[in-house]
């Protein structure tokens, strides 16, 4: 050996080891690189060393006795680990920069946290920065249009109604949303105060499988926020206010025109003309205008304060929500406080607890707002001759002849409504990690929900003139129900790293889940005053003589062992198997358990020593993964028959009541199962700028579970209170590419951009539907018309079923030379729909309905966009749906309703129209379910708009706040469609008969002023 | 030391299993946890285990009585009687459809009806399976109660559809694959053994108004076999009731009719309704009233004596001509509104296919104040399904077309003559032919608006002549359902025509 080295390295250690002796003590801060503001709870450490400690409030240290020379390691949730090489005793500060790379975000998968470079299954994330830029009011809300493969739609734009989600589309009859894990437990969405959540990751592929049966549908995990070690008290105060108005107005006839279009359509039947003078009728009542509002008003107002000493995180907030409806303002307002407490202890070294709790209250009161009878579905159908109110101030009566017994004056009727609904709910988790020994942590953990709801109807005693809504007896009907259920965890944790290369962590445990409640109904007759202030039953005394109240209770229960192992090499090779059994009281004897096994790969390509480190090319890792998911989510029982039907006759008299079987019980009732196969690849380019996300995936769902199937009628469904049975019955398979990619960029220290894209395609195909007849049908079009939707093998489920049409037909001739439309409801004159005969066989009847297409986008796509410059702030978000149909059925077909001004281009003689056929009050075959009342439904949206101005540091150091922010944004823009109706992204969820417009409360534009403030 | 490690180590296993057996103990982890009776609710294959229970099973047999509205009211919108009518020609299409003979097995009424009698057989049979679980001293009652109104129900769907599925005990999922149309033969011959089975086991008074009597079960038994030809049989049976049983013509035809006429000396069989429960559209079914009266009342009515309805079911001048002078049923089952109005200051207005006339026997009368809504939907007017005076006719029409007995003929259908006249100056002398003309006459003129007529033309094959757009035989049966063709997968054949 050459002398010289050996001396100087015989030099070097006698010196390392003499410099090792000379400890120092080691005084430091750490600030924000970007905005220069101290950060506190920082974890100092000396590295290879557990010696540490935490920044102060004022994000100093002190850390005694330190080897000089050694390296200190900075580390803090959200930025990029620093180490510093300790040189001397002087003073050091250190500027950690924001983490936006991201690979070691830590993302919370279910039972266990992963690092997202480390990530083998598909998830999509949603961070509470977004959910700050996009305000939305619920939760749901903010997945649309962010998270590739997720598509969430409304049932109704009135506040407070349900929105629903779909992962990777449509593959159940039964319940298609996913399952909500809320630190945790089993929760729901609909009361959480979005800025009380920290992440939502949305498990979209295989790996859920950890959550076995409930996992099928996706899995939506929420972590709410908690506060950090060592923090000063932070307190934030946020607010904003708005001012809602339609986003969207049908157009409907106006007095004059409808009136021609009434003589036109009375005349072609040679009816006399009901309007045999029009002129001076003028424009007449908008009832559109009439019942929608402008300016209604929406305020929130949100407070919280976080923070922590050593051993101890804390997080407290309240929140207060109130939205009025831009329909019946006061009549549909929305309520929603909330209140939490999060507390983190660390009892001692081996022990941590934790607990969380959320308080909700939720006030909402509701109009009848889709569909038939609906205040919309009046406005729609009500002539515009029509004054609101009549000569005596009161509310005009809407004659029957010609409107029917079904419409009424939609004033009136909001006028009449009384309701109230309030729900208070404690949902909450306590928890205890005990590290066990070194590698094993040991986690037991109780979460809970408690609700409770009241619930009012009061009828007044109303007459509108003969119509099915009048109240011959008032009556005030109020309901209490009890909802309760809580999930308990148990597992073992796993952890160990063997000759720093392998790594490999096991889980293991146990959950019992367990929902109970009960619900409470009674009806009292005869309100004093007829008045809503009256309205409550210990004061209506009256009774009827058949069942004025009615009661049902459930005690529903999941048992669940589960076991996963994820192992890497250097992080290069990933590999984790989970296996998950499961037992439920929604099965039978000898059907309750199931087992659900997944695997995922990872291969992160770019630490590969032949990947180099091109410049250009920072990461690259391929995913795959397979699993079988179950779904249980079925009305209770299914499997056994009850005596759940109604039996009420009269004998003597008087009404007499017995017992008769209700739902038709299945007992081979079995798991639905969901095969998830997902491949995808993750890379990031030119210095991480740009972040790419690709997946393919095969979902396949067997052994479907449909509730409700139709069935025939010779097992006696259709009797009171029958229903049909929940089968097992088919097969459906969602393929489809999902592409999401992302650019940031900092131009300069002033100008910051980022834009993120991403979009969706579908496929679904039925593969199998195992009743008799090889089809299932729903929904429902125009009245006493067979179901419009279909699920059936080869077809995407809930596909349109029905004529497909070719034109009108321009004169007599041509209907001479086409088949009989007889069988239709009547034979076609001139200016009719012609449809198409499709099996040739010369007649058009029933044989001839065809798929005249589905309600399932081919593709969805986000886009949002945001930029900084100096203290500007600006976001957009955007949301495309393409593809999609919709069945326009808000239109009712008796002679003298209104019409949409569509009508106006109607076939007048030959050559004037090819689209829209005559009018007449005769009956035609027109109105029976054809592509004509099919729409496409394709829309982009400009869901959120937001600039915002924040206060530069230099005056915020003399104010004492960290951050104060204004800002202005419009949510829900603009709605760019071709679509006819109220709202194309609305749908009553249902897989087969979804996409069917009864009329939807359309969603509000909302203008909003905000302010943010931090202190 | 190295016991240390021992000791150690010793703990850390300890540590595990406590760890482990914590985790399976603590929540109870066995299956034993999913193992739970669903809460406060009674398994259906487990009950039948008190005479209560029979009991209670038999009120939902007779619930679906009141869902044969549809049965009355379409039976007579299908004969020459009445005109649809309605508010427009689109209202309620499929019974448009049917009042012009253009219906097709694409209608939701006809399926209503299908289903609604089919879940009437299984709600008896669902009783009858279980009729050997427990014996009890007047267990025969309740069972001949459900073995009438499986009967009932059968001879509903062999009158509009012919062939159909048969059971005894209840209709599975999946027997539509398997059970085939019987015959129209079988059917009628399970319709037999089932009244014949009741008239042995029941008696002339019935334990609550409303139940089935011996008089009821031998009164369907006689219009079975008149539905089939079987003269003998039917003038057998009809003449053994009229001469034992306890009924007879009240006086006043027009007393019949009205809400204090009910569950009267004349009524054979009665569906009895109420108006103290409420109902709505999305169930008609459901509904404890007569749904078919309000179907029937006039538009737009404001006046004495009756409310409105949404007029459908419309008379034709036809069928009011067909009452002779002098015939005091006229008044009675006919209201000609427009002589009314002028007559009581009532207004009314008018809807599709106005003829001036109301089926007056079943239009909705004055509420009572506590009456529940939608009045529409609960008229409280029971329905006359078998009355004395039909017997009479019938067993007219058996002594005279089965060539029995032409002047036993005579006397039954002069006993209904003279309560109609008033008189005995009306008489009928006739015989043979004529005498079956003079039967038929009279039953149409009696029996307006019972939802009689249709059936009475096609068993007599007299329908095509009598109906407008009446194909024979194609109309003879109404189609199956479209969805109960798909469900059966080539099972079960459409009825010729259709």
């Amino acid at each position: 050996m050459n002398k010289t080295l050996y001396i100087i390295l015989l030099v070097f250690f006698v010196t390392s080891s003499f410099t090792f002796a000379q400890n120092i003590n080691v005084i430091g801060n750490v600030k924000d690189a970007s905005s220069g503001s101290p950060l506190p709870g920082v974890n100092v450490i000396i590295k290879n060393s557990s010696k540490g400690v935490f920044t102060d409030f004022d994000g100093n240290f002190i850390l005694n006795d330190v080897p000089e020379n050694s390296v200190l390691v900075f580390s803090y949730l959200g930025y990029i680990t620093k180490e510093f090489l300790v040189a001397n005793s002087n003073q050091i500060n250190i500027e950690l920069l924001e983490d936006t790379e991201t690979l070691d975000e830590i993302v919370v998968i279910g039972y266990g946290t992963q690092k997202k470079r480390d990530l083998t299954g598909a998830v999509g994330i949603v961070s509470s920065k977004t959910l700050d830029e996009i305000k939305p009011i619920k939760v749901e809300q903010a997945l649309q249009g962010t998270v590739s493969g997720v598509n969430v739609t409304s049932q109704s734009g009135a506040p407070g109604a349900g929105l629903d989600i779909r992962i990777r589309g449509i593959s159940t009859n039964g319940a298609n949303g996913p399952t909500v894990i809320i630190d945790g437990y089993v929760g729901s969405l609909d009361i959480l105060n979005p800025n009380d959540i920290e992440t939502i990751t949305v498990l979209k592929d295989a790996q859920a499988a950890i959550y076995g049966t409930i996992a099928a549908n996706g899995i939506v995990l929420i972590t709410t926020k908690s506060g950090k070690i060592n923090q000063k008290p932070r307190i934030s105060y946020n607010t904003y206010t708005g001012f809602q108005e339609t986003s969207r107005k049908l157009s409907l006839l106006n007095a004059t025109e409808y009136a021609l279009i009434l003589n036109e359509s009375y005349a072609a039947n040679g009816q006399t003309l009901p309007f045999p003078n029009v002129s001076g009728i003028g424009a007449g009542t908008n009832w559109y205008d009439e019942i929608l509002n402008t300016n209604v008003p929406i305020v929130s107002h949100d407070f919280s304060v976080s923070g922590g000493t050593e051993k101890l995180k804390y997080a407290i907030s309240g929140s207060h929500l109130y939205q009025q409806g831009i329909i019946a303002p006061k009549k549909t307002d929305f309520r929603r406080n909330t209140a939490r407490l999060s507390l983190n202890a660390k009892l001692s070294e081996k022990f941590r607890v934790n607990a969380n709790a959320i308080y909700t209250y939720i006030d909402r009161d509701a109009i009848n707002d889709s569909g038939l009878g609906s205040v919309l579905f009046n406005a729609i159908n009500l002539p515009s001759t029509i004054t609101p109110l009549d000569t005596n101030g009161d509310y005009t009566l809407v004659p029957n002849t010609g409107l029917g017994i079904e419409i009424i004056n939609p004033l009136a009727q909001i006028n009449n409504t009384y309701n109230d609904y309030d729900l208070k709910k404690l949902n909450g988790t306590i928890g205890l990690d005990y590290d066990v020994l070194k590698n094993i942590t040991l986690t037991g953990r109780i979460g809970f929900n408690t609700s409770n709801s009241e619930g009012k109807t009061f009828a007044k005693q109303v007459s509108y003139g003969g119509k099915v809504f009048d109240v011959a007896r008032s009556s005030v009907s109020q309901n209490a129900i009890n909802d309760n259920d809580y999930t308990l965890d148990i597992y073992a944790t796993y952890k160990n790293s063997f000759n720093d290369s392998h790594n490999l962590s096991v889980t293991a445990g146990t959950t019992a889940y367990k929902q109970w409640g009960n619900g409470l109904f009674a009806t009292g007759y005869d309100v004093p005053n007829n008045s809503w202030h009256y309205a409550d039953i210990q004061l209506a005394l009256g009774t009827s003589e058949g069942r004025d109240v009615g009661s049902y209770a459930y005690d529903e229960r999941r048992l669940s062992f589960f076991s996963r192992l994820q192992y890497d090499f250097k992080g290069k090779y990933l590999f984790s198997a989970m296996l998950r059994r499961d037992s439920s009281t929604k099965f039978g004897p000898g059907k309750k358990v199931g087992y659900f096994p997944s695997a995922t790969l990872g291969w992160v390509i770019s630490d590969e020593e032949f990947f180099g480190t091109p410049k250009n090319f920072n990461f690259l890792k391929f995913r795959a993964s397979y699993g079988i998911l179950g779904n249980d989510q079925i009305p209770n029982n299914g499997y056994v028959g009850s005596l759940g039907g109604e039996a009420t006759y009269v004998f003597d008299g008087s009404l007499v009541f017995g017992q008769a079987i209700g739902q038709l019980p299945n007992p081979d009732l079995q798991w639905e199962e969901a095969k998830k196969f997902d491949v995808g690849v993750d890379f990031k380019l030119f210095d991480n700028k740009v972040d790419i996300t690709s997946d393919y995936f095969i979902n396949t769902r067997d052994k479907l579970l449909i509730s409700n199937i139709p069935v025939s009628g010779i097992t006696g469904t259709s009797a009171p209170g029958g229903a049909s049975p929940t089968i097992n019955a088919g097969s459906v398979r969602n393929k489809g590419f999902e592409f999401a990619i992302g650019y940031k960029d900092s131009f300069n220290d002033n100008f910051k951009f980022g834009v993120n894209y991403n979009f969706t395609t579908l496929n679904n195909e039925v593969l199998a539907v195992n009743n008799s007849t090889g089809f299932i049908e729903g929904g429902s079009f125009g009245v006493g018309q067979p179901a419009p939707s279909r699920m059936e093998v080869g077809l995407p489920i809930g596909y349109f079923y029905g004529y497909m049409t070719d034109g009108l037909f321009q004169n007599q001739a041509e209907v001479a030379a086409s088949p009989s439309q007889l069988a239709l409801g009547a034979n076609a004159s001139p200016g009719d729909i012609r449809f198409v005969d499709v099996n040739g066989d010369n007649i058009i009847d029933a044989n001839d309905r065809t798929n005249i297409g589905d309600p399932i986008p081919n593709f969805t796509m986000g886009l949002n966009m945001n930029f900084n410059y100096k203290n500007i702030d600006f976001v957009a978000y955007a949301f495309a749906s393409i593809g999609n149909d919709m069945i326009r059925n808000y239109e009712r077909t008796l002679s003298d309703v209104n019409r949409l001004n569509y009508v106006l281009d109607r076939w007048t003689g030959e050559g004037t129209s090819n689209t829209v056929p005559r009018v007449t009050t005769a009956a035609t075959s027109n109105n029976v379910f054809s592509d004509y009342f099919v729409e496409d439904a394709s829309y982009l949206r400009i869901q959120n708009v937001q600039l915002g101005y924040s206060l530069p540091q230099t005056i915020l150091e003399k104010t004492g706040f960290n951050k104060i922010r204004i800002y202005a944004g419009v949510n829900n823009l603009y709605t760019f469609t071709k679509y006819k109706g109220f709202d194309p992204g609305a749908s009553n969820g249902a897989p087969i008969g979804g996409g069917i417009d009864y009329g939807f409360y359309p969603i509000p534009r909302t203008y909003l002023l905000g302010l943010n403030v931090n202190f | 030391m190295l016991t240390f490690k021992i000791m150690k180590t010793m703990k850390n296993i300890y540590k595990i299993l406590f760890s482990a057996t914590l985790i399976f103990s603590i929540s109870g982890c066995t299956d034993d946890f999913v193992d739970r009776d669903p809460v406060y609710s009674i398994d259906s294959e487990n009950y039948f285990n008190s005479e209560d229970d029979y009991y209670n099973g038999l009120v939902a047999a007779y619930d679906m009585l009141q869902s044969t509205y549809l049965n009355v009211l379409l039976g007579e919108i299908a004969s020459d009687n009445t005109l649809c009518g309605g508010e427009s020609a689109t209202d309620v299409i499929g019974f448009q459809q049917i009042d012009d003979m253009i219906h097709t097995p694409v209608n939701s009424n006809l399926k209503d009806l299908w289903n609604w009698m089919f879940a009437g057989v299984n709600r008896a049979n669902y009783i009858l399976e279980f009729q050997n679980n427990i014996e009890f001293e007047g267990k025969n009652v309740i069972l001949a109660e459900a073995r009438f109104l499986r009967a009932y129900y059968y001879f509903e769907l062999v009158k509009w559809f012919g062939p159909v599925p048969l059971k005894e005990t209840r209709f599975q999922l999946g027997d539509e694959t398997t059970i085939s149309r019987s015959p129209v033969e079988d059917v009628y011959a399970l319709i037999e053994q089932d009244l014949i089975f009741a008239v042995d086991n029941l008696s002339y008074s019935a334990p609550q108004v409303g139940r089935v009597t011996k008089g009821a079960a031998q009164a369907l038994l006689g219009k079975a076999y008149l539905y089939q030809d079987k003269f003998s049989n039917a003038a057998s049976v009809l003449e053994d009731l009229i001469n034992d049983g306890p009924y007879d013509l009240v006086s006043n035809y027009n007393s019949i009719f009205e809400n204090q006429g009910e569950n009267n000396i004349e009524s054979v069989f009665e569906v009895q309704y109420t108006d103290v429960e409420g109902a709505g559209f999305g169930c008609l079914q459901c509904s404890e009233g007569n749904v078919a009266v309000g179907f029937s009342g006039v538009r737009g009515y404001v006046g004495s004596l009756f409310t409105p309805g949404f007029s459908f079911n419309i008379p034709v001048q036809e069928v009011v001509s067909e009452f002779e002078t002098d015939d005091l049923r006229k008044d009675v089952a006919i209201l000609d509104i427009e002589a009314w109005a002028e007559q009581t200051g009532a207004v009314y207005t008018t809807g599709y296919e106005h003829t001036g006339f109301y089926n007056r026997k079943y239009i909705p009368r004055t509420r009572s104040a506590n009456a529940a809504g939608d009045l529409n939907l609960t008229n409280p007017n029971n329905y006359r399904s078998i009355r004395f005076a039909d017997l009479l006719l019938m067993a007219a029409e058996a002594f005279n077309r089965g060539n029995i007995d032409d002047s036993k003929a005579q006397t039954y259908l002069n006993r209904v003559r003279a309560r109609a006249f008033g008189d005995n100056d009306h008489e009928i002398n006739s015989t043979g032919p004529a005498l079956t003309d003079a039967i038929f006459h009279e039953r149409r003129v009696e029996l307006i608006g019972e939802g009689h007529r249709f059936f009475d033309l096609v068993r007599t094959n007299r329908a095509a002549q009598e109906i407008d757009g009446f194909e024979f035989p194609k109309h003879n049966l109404f189609p199956i359902p479209i969805e109960e063709i798909q469900f059966s997968n080539g099972n079960w054949q459409q009825n010729p025509g259709y």
